[in-house]
């Protein structure tokens, strides 16, 4: 079979599973809902019923969360990786998860949150903005990739340390949990408003991210050869880097900061797509809602009515796996 | 036709001024070898002429000044084959050759029979068809460097600009490679390689450019250029310059200031 058929159904491969999760997530809940039915309520009217409600308010807007969230994070993560060259970066190595979630901790912690609904989220994206701007601005037109990374390393350290402030100050145990709950991850009661919010902004984002596949492709053979053959680098730069911030600012107002999916899932497609960086970042996307939505199947199975948090699973699952990754690609690392 | 015209090249790096003032043209045909010691500004003056950084000046890539040129056009008519061999990612062979066709490409169109055709011949020129589906961060260092030189080849553009292409080539890959810049030329390329290996450059380049502290210290056949007094002046050796099947020959002896030494003795 040749490498382009290889690929192609690799990603149909991946579509197909990603579309039986998103419906498998859709049938996950503590009401328990036989599959018909819960498909005739999905598609029902207004009038029906109690059934219609919970799969249309309820479930809808959580599968497709996973699947936006997911697929945000496997995307940014493929082109971070790619732009960066650096088999270690993931989505939130520019600061915008740290800073976004600062932001809806600020919220939670000032109250706004509890007077305005979608205070939170909102809050989160102006902090994911702010990471951005900072790291662009410090990164500059013509700054590397090293510089990004100490940028964002920074920006993300100034913001732990903040939200660690907002901890120790907290006026009350009870905002306290709050933040702690919140910072976990999680994608548990949110509603059609939190898809509407994040969507416009993660769509924006992945059509920057996946417009330089091909930059990223030149980019294989370092700065200056990709320069040489006509990348405008700058422009490259600009669209990682923003592209990034949209999406993964927009997935972490509304879920949280979820880690181990956007570094984990480039790693383990990157094999299956001949390691070249364009074609990694569709499969990357699909596998990362793939990933997203089997993990929020599975804390809704394993835990039910414990609400496990997603960004815990996430984290205990991917980190040994990472670590096996690792020891089992270190020569090609190296 | 004249590929390249730069007249007056100023670059400082750190405050350091790095290239004073060389000027050179390199014309159709030519397979101009670029030499000097260590820090002499040879790829920076490479560096320059790409726009890879600042520069004041003027550049012309065939008659048009550089500055009005997109990166792409630039890439059309420039191929340039950094020094450090570097590959990101485990692709394949075929993959990375195939990048050389990207100034080509509209902005999402596949690779087109004449691109293929490129890709081939490319592949076929630095003998890699057997190599076609390795993974190019397998290879040794000197396949590495010729599946780097066949990407620049599909590139197919009229001028090739090479950092030290020779560095770590055994001697019979280096005089493939001589000849096969020296076929460039005489195709109507054009050609200039950073050397260090005067002799090579001799034998095979049409000229040389001898470059020391940032400036033009001579320009013109091989002959012309390499002589006793440059190598002492310009590399600081003692060289036996002669000559062997028709071509120069160029062996550095001892450094200058040790001769000094003992012939002060």
């Amino acid at each position: 079979m040749s490498e382009i058929a290889r690929y192609r159904l690799l990603l149909a491969l991946l579509a197909a599973a990603t579309l039986a999760l998103f419906v498998l997530s859709l049938t996950v809940g503590p009401a328990a809902i036989a599959f018909a039915d819960s498909m005739a309520a999905l598609f029902g009217g207004e009038d029906a019923g109690p059934l219609a409600l919970i799969m249309q308010e309820i479930r809808l807007p959580r599968a497709i969360l996973g699947l936006m969230v997911g697929a945000t994070l496997g995307l940014s993560g493929a082109v971070l990786q790619g732009y960066l060259r650096n088999p270690l970066a993931e989505p939130a190595l520019l600061g915008v998860s740290a800073t976004a979630s600062l932001g809806a901790v600020i919220a939670i912690y000032t109250g706004f949150a509890a007077v305005f609904p979608l205070g939170l989220p909102l809050a989160a994206l102006a902090g994911g903005a702010i990471a951005v701007v900072v790291v662009q601005a410090m990164a500059g037109a013509r700054g590397g990739a090293l510089t990004i990374i100490l940028a964002g390393v920074a920006v993300s350290s100034f913001a732990a340390a903040m939200t660690s402030l907002a901890l120790n100050l907290s006026p009350n145990p009870f905002a306290a949990l709050e933040i702690m709950f919140w910072m976990l991850g999680s994608l548990a009661d949110r509603s059609m408003t939190h898809v509407w919010l994040a969507a416009p902004f993660m769509v924006v984002g992945w059509a920057m991210l996946a417009s330089i596949g091909r930059s990223l492709d030149t980019l294989t053979l370092g700065r200056d050869a990709a320069a040489s053959m006509g990348v405008d680098l700058r422009r490259v730069q600009s669209l990682a880097v923003f592209g990034t911030a949209a999406s993964v600012g927009a997935a972490t107002a509304v879920a949280g900061a979820i880690g181990f999916v956007g570094l984990v899932v480039p790693h383990l497609l990157r094999p299956l797509v001949g390691a070249r960086p364009s074609r990694l970042l569709p499969a990357s996307a699909l596998g990362g809602a793939c990933v997203l939505l089997a993990a929020d199947i599975l804390v809704r199975l394993i835990a039910p009515g414990r609400d496990l948090k997603l960004g815990v699973l996430t984290a205990i699952v991917g980190a040994p796996f990472f670590l096996w990754l690792v020891y089992r690609t270190r020569r090609n690392l190296l | 036709m004249t590929l390249l015209t730069a007249n007056g090249l100023h670059v400082s790096l750190g405050g350091r001024p790095v290239l004073n003032d060389p000027s050179f043209h390199v014309g159709e045909g030519e397979f101009v070898g670029l030499i000097g010691p260590n820090g002499a500004g040879k790829s920076t003056l490479l560096r320059a002429v790409l726009g890879l950084i600042e520069a004041c000046g003027d550049i012309a890539i065939s008659g048009q000044d550089a500055t009005s040129m997109s990166a792409r056009e630039r890439a059309r008519r420039i191929a340039y084959l950094p020094q450090e061999r570097e590959i990101g990612w485990p692709v394949s062979v075929e993959m990375v050759v195939s990048l050389g066709r990207a100034p080509h490409r509209p902005a999402f169109a596949g690779l087109d029979a004449a691109d293929r055709v490129r890709i081939e011949e490319a592949m076929r020129r630095m003998e890699l068809q057997e190599f076609r589906h390795r993974v190019s961060t397998e290879l040794s260092g000197g396949e590495k460097a010729r599946v780097l030189i066949a990407r620049a080849l599909a590139q197919d553009a009229p001028l090739l600009l090479a950092d030290e292409p020779t560095a770590g080539l055994d001697p019979s890959h280096q005089i493939s490679l001589m000849r096969l810049f020296a076929e460039l030329a005489g195709e109507g390329r054009g050609v200039v390689a950073s050397l260090h290996d005067l002799s090579l450059a001799a034998r095979w380049c049409t000229r040389l450019i001898l470059l020391d502290k940032g400036a033009i210290v001579a320009d013109g056949p091989p002959a012309d250029v390499l002589t006793r007094e440059r190598m002492r002046s310009v590399y600081g050796v003692e060289a036996y310059l002669g000559e062997a099947e028709g071509g120069l020959l160029v062996v550095p002896l001892d450094t200058a200031a040790a001769t000094a030494v003992s012939e002060g003795e």
